[in-house]
């Protein structure tokens, strides 16, 4: 029995960095689906909804092909950097930031959709930046959404597959994630070693996702059922 | 509002239904028999041809499933619906009569694959002259290969390289492709600049102008002898016979030769056939 830890760390980096870099985007994004009054909005928030409907394989595609060498933009990244996106793990930072989006835009969204309007309307009447009524009033306000959001796109990302087959290339440490590690030895009959694996990442989400909840308990309304009252 | 609730999933399935009932329909309407072939991933272009052919010929249709050897050995020992399975090695077969999976008797080596090291056309690579000082150009930044851990182009690529002595020195650049075609689309795609490939894929590519290759000497790697059987849980064990000794004719063997795989020994006529089989299962 064989447990590659080196692919549970990279996982866990992975993981990690593209919440983090999810909450950046995210917060912008969703603020402006929360409150812009736009006429084509619903255009924005389709292609934010994307990637739950496409198949990952659709984005390793792209990201191979069209991200390539034999592209424009693959060439300027290449020039810029050295290396093809495929195969490194900013390429999958990338693909996962992609594929993780409507998980992180969606309850941020929602949550800020939630927040009284009148709060809002009384920390700009007393004065307040539209910044400073974001990160004083609002942010506070939909904590629990953003919690929500961050945790999705942690275990989001952490059960990533399709993409990482796609382009990442299967190298140890570099881009050797543990759903790929996990697939690699049941392909090989290894089942002990896949049992091992799966249940470890297994315990350690579920350990995860229960303190994110658990943590987010007093204000449990995630989804909210009967609106913000 | 209550209503359109309970009848809207009762609406959905019956969509499904009917979608799924359509299909079905067409399929029957035309009565013809079906079966499914799991085939090795370098098989996916020459096998394609002659399941083609053969549907032609006898009005059966074979339906391929292409991936890694190993993936689909693993799928057949977990009740994968496959009648036959075309392997890339003899190991795997072997491995499922071993446990039953598959019949011992229908055993058959059908052709023996070539490595090749393969470059895209625009490669400032040249591996048909500098063979495998190729891959230590310093432009290489990534090698493709397939998993040698289920499939056997992985195995010989990797047996390869340390056959050469250059297995340390190139190990950080390997990618790994899910299987040989993978591993191709790798380098096609510009992401590797060489790859391991099989023979059967760098044929078709080089008959549309695109790439160059070396193949790779023969006792650089443990030969790719290729067997076929058929499953024994298959509920079409005759048809699936019927295809195997198809692709021990005269016709199959040339469009097997056609793509770049070595076939074994003279084909015999399509009366000899039952005789022949599993004799050269060693």
């Amino acid at each position: 029995m064989f447990i590659d830890w080196q692919a549970f760390w990279l996982t866990l980096r992975l993981a990690v960095i593209v919440a983090a870099l999810l909450l950046v985007i995210g917060l912008p994004v969703a603020y402006w689906i929360a409150f812009s009054r736009w006429r084509w909005k619903f255009l924005v928030e389709a292609v934010v909804a994307l990637p739950i409907v496409l198949p990952p394989t659709v984005l390793g595609f792209y990201l191979l092909v069209a991200l390539g060498p034999h592209s424009p933009l693959g060439r300027w990244w290449i020039s810029l950097t050295g290396h093809t996106l495929a195969f490194t793990f900013t390429g999958l930072v990338l693909g996962s930031i992609l594929y993780s989006l409507p998980f992180a835009v969606q309850p941020f969204a929602a949550a800020f959709a939630g927040v009284d309007r009148k709060l809002i309307a009384a920390s700009s009447t007393l004065g307040a930046s539209p910044l400073k009524t974001f990160f004083r009033v609002i942010v506070p306000l939909s904590k629990p959404g953003l919690i929500t959001g961050l945790a999705l796109t942690f275990a989001h990302t952490m059960g990533e597959f399709g993409v990482v087959l796609m382009v990442g290339g299967n190298i140890p440490g570099v881009t050797r994630t543990v759903s790929i590690e996990i697939y690699d030895q049941v392909q090989a009959s290894n089942y002990a070693s896949a049992n091992a694996t799966a249940l470890l990442l297994l315990v350690i989400c579920f350990a995860m996702l229960a303190i994110v909840y658990g943590l987010n308990r007093r204000s449990w309304l995630m989804v909210p059922l009967h609106g913000p009252k | 509002m209550t209503l359109f609730i309970l009848r809207l999933p009762i609406t959905m399935v019956l969509i499904a239904v009917s979608l799924g009932g359509s299909v079905a329909t067409a399929a029957d309407e035309k009565g013809s028999k079906e079966i499914t072939v799991a085939a090795a991933a370098d098989m996916s272009v020459a096998l394609k041809e002659i399941a083609a052919n053969y549907e032609k010929q006898t009005g059966v249709q074979v339906k391929l499933s292409f991936a890694a050897s190993g993936a689909l050995t693993q799928q057949i020992q977990n009740g994968a619906p496959f009648d036959a399975f075309f392997s890339a090695d003899m190991d795997y077969p072997r491995r499922l009569i071993a446990a039953g999976d598959a019949d011992g008797a229908t055993l058959y080596r059908y052709a023996v694959g070539t490595l090749v090291l393969w470059a895209p056309s625009d490669s400032p690579l040249d591996p048909e002259h500098q063979e495998i000082k190729t891959l230590l150009a310093p432009s290489v930044k990534k090698i493709a290969i397939a998993n040698p851990q289920h499939a056997p182009y992985g195995r010989a690529a990797e047996a390869a390289l340390k056959h050469f002595g250059i297995y340390e020195q190139v190990q950080g650049r390997l990618v790994i492709g899910e299987n040989v075609s993978q591993a191709a689309q790798f380098v096609e795609s510009g992401n590797a600049q060489v790859g391991f490939i099989a023979l059967a894929h760098a044929v078709p590519l080089a008959m549309r102008g695109e790439g160059k290759f070396w193949k790779v000497p023969a006792d650089a790697y443990p030969a790719l002898d290729q067997g076929v059987v058929v499953i024994t849980r298959s509920q079409h064990k005759r048809e699936a016979a019927a295809f195997v000794d198809y692709i021990k004719t005269k016709e199959a063997a040339d469009i097997l030769r056609r793509y770049g795989f070595s076939v074994p020994q003279e084909r015999k006529s399509r009366q000899d056939l039952c005789s022949s089989t599993g004799k050269h299962s060693g």
